[in-house]
């Protein structure tokens, strides 16, 4: 695979094989595959912040469990997407059946992703609240608010960017998780590539990466968008580092900013 | 050495019929191959992680410098993020060939998105009456570099290293799609035979791989950063 005749080559046929009709339409065409992954992605991520959110802001509200809430993510970095996701299919439950619309190993993958996507979200979703500063908490009180008007109309709005920030953060890797799930014969675009080098059809295989990768950068710019439409103080520098000067000698960024694993 | 060996003593709990999750007789009887995968792994993780830090440390500096440069490299440095690994190996794949490199180059990448960004966080987080101190004392450019910013930045810029130590043992595993994946391939090769004894003794030592390591660079970083020890 030497030599820029070769390159070229590839590339080429790379091309090709995006420009061909053939390889969108069908069963494991890419259009089948880009909504299976898409419908994965977006139920995984639902069910992710239905689980995770509320948990995640109650326990910043309330100020506890703040170790697990912030270590949460470090595990998660730590456990590799592909290997848990090889023990679901290989268990006897879930296992690498059908599941519905998901296809083949689809309850396997759904619950990685689903586990995959919590660390951000508890994370972020505590910080946001613990970042509300606390003058502005006590003249919530001072106002006369309730706790659940204070968690409402305050706590939760001055967390949203925050939070917001964790979902997108989410997205990215839930994607990239349902992405490797083809290695472990799941569904998704994943599979695109594993067939294409399983038949050193690397125009295939490339192919994929790059659909996989556009659509990627696709969501994560509207996450993006997203996120600044949310932000109630949109010219407010960031609010995820504390006031100047104050964190120099911290030991870790509090929120998570970066993928967290296995993206 | 085929899994359906060990006639003699009844079939080992490896063996096919019995398949179990752990199988210490798996260990024992192919301890050469798990070496193999480990060394082969740790080798990867270290030339990713390397190399990472070998592009990271002057980018970070010249992006300092230079304000247009640095928001160019933190867009990058998302762009990169954002691909999913299953996705970034293939793209490699015309230049490196099916080759280890492929793999360290990828990881490489990965790592180095979150090393300069954790270094240009650390340098920030030096505060400038530290630094208008320094100018006192009579630092120039260079020795306050390395005397007061470099140290200063250490413990947030180690946080990003240990980031980027613990994610690339965990991705390292997804280069078995170009058959350097260390314990990777033999989780692949568990998957596709349903060999339980293999997926999850590989799946369990990525796992205490990535919080020795961490375990290792939170005792660096105290011995780098002594004066941090007592605010903790």
């Amino acid at each position: 695979m030497d030599g820029g005749g070769a390159l070229m080559e590839l590339f080429a046929e790379t091309w090709q094989y995006l420009l061909d009709a053939d390889s969108w339409t069908g069963g494991g065409g890419l259009v089948a595959r880009l909504l299976e992954q898409l419908l994965l992605t977006a139920t995984a991520l639902a069910a992710a912040m239905l689980l995770g959110l509320p948990l995640a802001l109650w326990l910043g509200h309330l100020g506890r469990g703040g170790f697990l809430a912030v270590n949460v993510s470090n595990v998660g970095r730590a456990v590799p997407t592909f290997a848990l996701l090889a023990l679901l299919v290989a268990a006897d439950w879930p296992g690498s059946g059908d599941f519905g619309p998901y296809g083949r190993a689809g309850l396997a993958t759904l619950i990685a992703l689903v586990l995959f996507a919590l660390p951000p979200l508890i994370t972020n979703g505590y910080v946001g609240m613990r970042e509300v500063p606390s003058d502005v908490q006590e003249a919530a009180d001072g106002m006369g608010m309730s706790r659940s008007q204070r968690f409402w109309r305050v706590e939760l709005p001055l967390a949203l960017p925050v939070v917001a920030s964790g979902v997108r953060l989410a997205l990215v890797q839930v994607w990239a998780t349902a992405t490797i799930a083809a290695l472990v014969a799941g569904p998704g675009l994943g599979r695109i590539i594993t067939e294409g080098f399983a038949r050193n059809d690397y125009a295939q295989g490339m192919a994929g990466a790059v659909v996989v990768a556009l659509v990627a950068l696709v969501l994560e710019v509207a996450a993006a968008a997203v996120q600044r439409a949310v932000d109630p103080m949109p010219s407010a520098p960031s609010r995820t580092s504390s006031p100047a000067g104050v964190e120099p000698l911290s030991e870790a960024p509090a929120t998570v900013e970066e993928a967290p694993t296995g993206s | 050495m085929t899994i359906l060996g060990a006639a003699d003593s009844g079939p080992s709990c490896y063996s096919r019929f019995v398949n179990e999750w752990f199988c210490w007789q798996y260990v024992e009887d192919r301890h050469e191959q798990i070496t193999d995968a480990l060394v082969e792994h740790v080798l990867i993780t270290f030339a990713a992680l390397l190399l990472g830090i070998a592009i990271a440390i002057p980018l970070a500096l010249l992006a300092r410098r230079i304000p247009r440069l640095e928001s160019a490299v933190l867009g990058f440095s998302t762009g990169v993020y954002t691909v999913p690994s299953l996705a970034l190996l293939p793209l490699l794949v015309p230049f490196t060939g099916l080759s280890a490199a492929t793999v360290v180059i990828g990881l490489g990448l990965y790592a180095l998105t979150i090393l300069v960004r954790a270094l240009l966080d650390g340098l920030r987080s030096v505060p400038d009456e530290v630094r208008e101190a320094a100018t006192g004392l009579g630092y120039g450019r260079a020795r306050m570099l390395t005397r007061i910013e470099m140290p200063l930045a250490l413990p947030v810029a180690m946080a990003g290293l240990r980031v980027a130590a613990v994610s690339t043992i965990a991705l390292t595993t997804v280069g078995t799609l170009v058959a350097y994946g260390g314990l990777g391939d033999l989780i692949a090769h568990g998957v596709q035979r349903d060999f339980r004894a293999e997926l999850m003794t590989a799946a369990v030592l990525c796992v205490v791989l990535a919080v020795l390591l961490d375990v290792v660079l939170v005792v660096l970083q105290r011995v780098l950063t002594p004066w941090t020890a007592g605010a903790r």
